[in-house]
């Protein structure tokens, strides 16, 4: 690096946070929604597949940074491809070696990993183009935004659809007896795109230039 | 027979590519702004699902699967070449989709440039790998099986997309709250036919 800036100049930092709010790949890139929606009747999953998705796009990130000047440019979609799948592999097989349960749960949502846009479209849009260490950050910052997201989604529909966080119960059981119900319908898929249109709905009331044109 | 049809209706309605498990979502998102170009990426999906699934088909029973070696000698009967299975089906779908692209160009010029740039589009299409890991995790018994699965996935892909499609075109006419414009209304929208759809559920044939 021949002009020295300090690692996290205002730049850097800028690449970390600005995935979080205003350029989140969920509700403004509309990048990988597919795998978001469905790992989230339960936060513990959501968190694991959030994990999951930093660690492919931070490596991934890294790698196709490495390797951009050595890519040619009409087979690099082959080439992403390769390096996503073989991170991919590498995750599915830790999660299948150390969390086997949440990994039947994710069930093939691991395996689609592969073709989330987040992770191609970063590639594409900012690792093929900077350094290492921009790249790095972008990726975590991208997957953190993506992670949030999960998350959030995940404890509403936990609380509300079963009445727990991480597994353990936190409605009391006095309000059980007194009649109240769980909400099955946020278990179901549907709550899952409703829940996040509401998330997008906060998000743009209260920032209002992101507000699209129809 | 009648497996054959009941496997094809569920996977259109119950087991809906897009409502039940959320795969395709991104060019469904980004592409259903008119319905004649969601007709266009919808046929295209589900061309490419009734192709790549059977050929994944093969390929999972008689390279991946544990055993599936036996043909080649007895001696592999214990070789398990299961964690190949993301990249050889990614490697396989990109090359059927390019493979598509160039029969479809030769053969059918008109349909070649109305489908234009989506087919190179869905190598990155998650319900096509989707379609692929499921019938891989569900077993499917036969290649026919896999095969109605497969285009009855995409058809029901192709169902989801031009009716957001319909709806998006109509919505214009509305008045939605502010913040909700375009992407926030289009996915209520997607959860409300996503609950429509529920009422097909538990449809036995």
């Amino acid at each position: 690096m021949s002009n020295k800036e300090p690692l996290f100049s205002a730049k850097n930092r800028r690449l970390l946070t600005t995935p979080l709010s205003k350029e989140n790949p969920i509700t403004i890139q509309v990048l990988g929604i597919c795998s978001a929606l469905a790992v989230t009747v339960k936060l513990e999953p959501a968190f694991v597949m959030a994990l999951s998705v930093t660690a492919v796009m931070a490596i991934g990130n890294v790698l196709i940074s490495m390797l951009r000047k050595t890519i040619a440019p009409r087979i690099r979609i082959i080439v992403q491809l390769v390096v996503i799948a073989s991170l991919v592999i590498l995750v599915d097989q830790v999660l299948k070696a150390f969390v086997y349960d949440v990994s039947k749960q994710l069930s093939v949502f691991v395996g689609l990993i592969i073709t989330n846009c987040i992770i191609m479209g970063r590639f594409e849009a900012f690792a093929m183009s900077n350094k290492v260490w921009p790249s790095f950050l972008d990726g975590i910052g991208n997957a953190m935004g993506y992670g949030w997201i999960l998350i959030v989604v995940a404890f509403f529909r936990e609380l509300l659809g079963s009445g727990t966080v991480w597994g353990f119960q936190v409605i009391p059981q006095g309000f059980y007896d007194f009649g109240y119900k769980d909400n099955g319908l946020m278990i179901l898929p549907p709550m899952a795109l409703i829940t996040v249109g509401i998330i997008i709905w906060v998000q743009r009331t209260r920032d209002k230039e992101l507000i699209e044109e129809n | 027979m009648e497996n054959l049809i009941s496997i094809f209706v569920k996977s259109i309605f119950v087991d809906n590519m897009v409502f039940a498990y959320f795969l395709g979502m991104c060019s469904y998102l980004a592409v259903s702004k008119t319905v004649k170009t969601s007709v266009g990426l919808g046929i295209a999906v589900v061309f490419v699902l009734g192709i790549t699934v059977p050929v994944d088909y093969l390929i999972n029973n008689y390279l991946l699967q544990p055993g599936a070696l036996v043909w080649l000698s007895p001696s592999l009967a214990d070789v398990d070449l299961n964690f190949l299975s993301f990249i050889i089906f990614i490697a396989i779908i990109a090359s059927m989709v390019q493979l598509v692209e160039m029969i479809i160009e030769k053969f059918s010029p008109a349909l070649y440039s109305s489908l234009g740039i989506f087919l190179p589009l869905i190598a990155v299409n998650c319900a096509i790998l989707g379609g692929s890991l499921f019938m891989q995790e569900r077993e499917y018994a036969s290649i026919a099986e896999a095969t109605s699965f497969g285009l009855g996935s995409g058809v029901g892909w192709f169902l989801a997309i031009v009716g957001i499609a319909a709806i998006r075109e109509k919505i214009r006419y509305s008045n939605v709250p502010a913040p909700l414009r375009g992407l926030g209304i289009t996915f209520i929208i997607t959860g409300l036919m996503g609950i429509a759809f529920m009422s097909f559920m538990g449809i036995k044939l």
